[in-house]
């Protein structure tokens, strides 16, 4: 216990004054990324979804429908970056956590399997199985990426696998209503929810 | 949890001299309520929610029902946090958020280990 002696103290009170800081800030970005997702973001991206579902029913090539998609993909994404920024900017809170971190790295491997498949299947020429696909994908990703998050994201995840499962059972021509109700309505539907549940 | 308790005897065996004198009587004055761990942690996890159940505070913190609802308790009673209890079909639901006395009590906290820092560091160049 030589370190009750002399000038080793202080160095010690430091530690522990800095190991107290970071213990209140791992905390708050557990807190924050606990109910971190937003839910009025979830909305937009919901709604975006279902123009870009009617966007795509209007298609009549396959690739200028998945097309449709992939742009609707890019714009949920800045919709959903831009709310996470003003939250953790209205919050204080850095947005590049630890949290967020091990989020994208859950989050992002099965999406990046579902556009290494959406190529192949669309190569081919099994489209049809696309918005199944996706949605299973989509599902399993938040399912992933929300394991430590409040339980109503794995509770959507999961509704979004049912939904893909549901898709690649029904005949094709269900494609395009399960994508709008799956990218569309699941997501307003659990954005209302978490908005309303865990403030914003 | 880390044993808290500690810190009493690491202090009481440092030598008077100036600035180190001071820190210590900072610390001597911290805010014991705030100070131990759990307790730290509720405030620092409503301090960025508006409001929290229990259940979230309880998978947030990584804690016991029995330990949460002690500090909680005890935080409640000094007026840093407020709890609404209300049912939820047959479930008790408790919904905590943070007090502007909670807010004070964690920024002063902050800056308390702030100026420690700094004040060792001036000492220990």
């Amino acid at each position: 216990m030589t370190r009750f002696q002399d000038s080793e103290t202080p160095v010690f009170l430091q530690d522990r004054a800095i190991e107290n800081l970071q213990y209140i800030r791992q905390t708050m970005e557990r807190a924050t990324a606990y109910t971190g997702i937003s839910g009025r973001g979830l909305v937009l991206v919901g709604c975006s979804a279902l123009i870009s579902a009617w966007a795509a029913q209007q298609q009549v090539e396959v690739a200028h429908w998945i097309f449709v998609w992939l742009a609707e993909a890019v714009v949920s994404v800045v919709i959903a970056a831009g709310m996470m920024a003003r939250k953790s900017k209205r919050l204080q809170i850095p947005m590049w956590s630890e949290t967020a971190r091990r989020f994208l790295l859950s989050f992002t491997p099965p999406m990046l399997a579902g556009g290494l498949l959406t190529s192949v299947i669309y190569q081919q020429g099994l489209s049809y199985l696309i918005p199944g696909l996706w949605m299973l994908l989509y599902g399993t990703a938040v399912i992933a990426g929300g394991t430590y998050s409040v339980k109503i994201v794995p509770v959507m995840g999961t509704c979004f696998m049912l939904l893909g499962t549901l898709a690649l059972f029904l005949s094709p021509q269900w494609g395009h209503v399960l994508l709008g109700m799956g990218f569309g309505g699941l997501h307003i539907i659990f954005g209302l929810l978490i908005a309303r549940q865990h403030g914003g | 949890m880390l044993p808290q308790k500690k810190n009493k005897r690491h202090l009481a065996a440092v030598p008077d001299s100036g600035p180190i004198q001071q820190t210590l009587q900072q610390t001597m004055d911290l805010d014991r309520l705030i100070h131990e761990r759990l307790r730290l942690g509720i405030v620092s996890a409503l301090a960025v929610n508006k409001s929290l159940s229990f259940n979230d505070l309880k998978m947030i913190l990584n804690t016991s029902d029995g330990n949460l609802s002690v500090h909680a308790r005890k935080l409640e009673n000094a007026e840093y946090i407020q709890c609404k209890k209300s049912f939820e079909g047959r479930m008790p639901h408790t919904e905590y958020s943070i007090t502007d006395t909670g807010r004070q009590a964690l920024e002063h906290y902050l800056h308390h280990m702030e100026s420690l820092i700094e004040t060792t560091r001036q000492v220990h160049p």
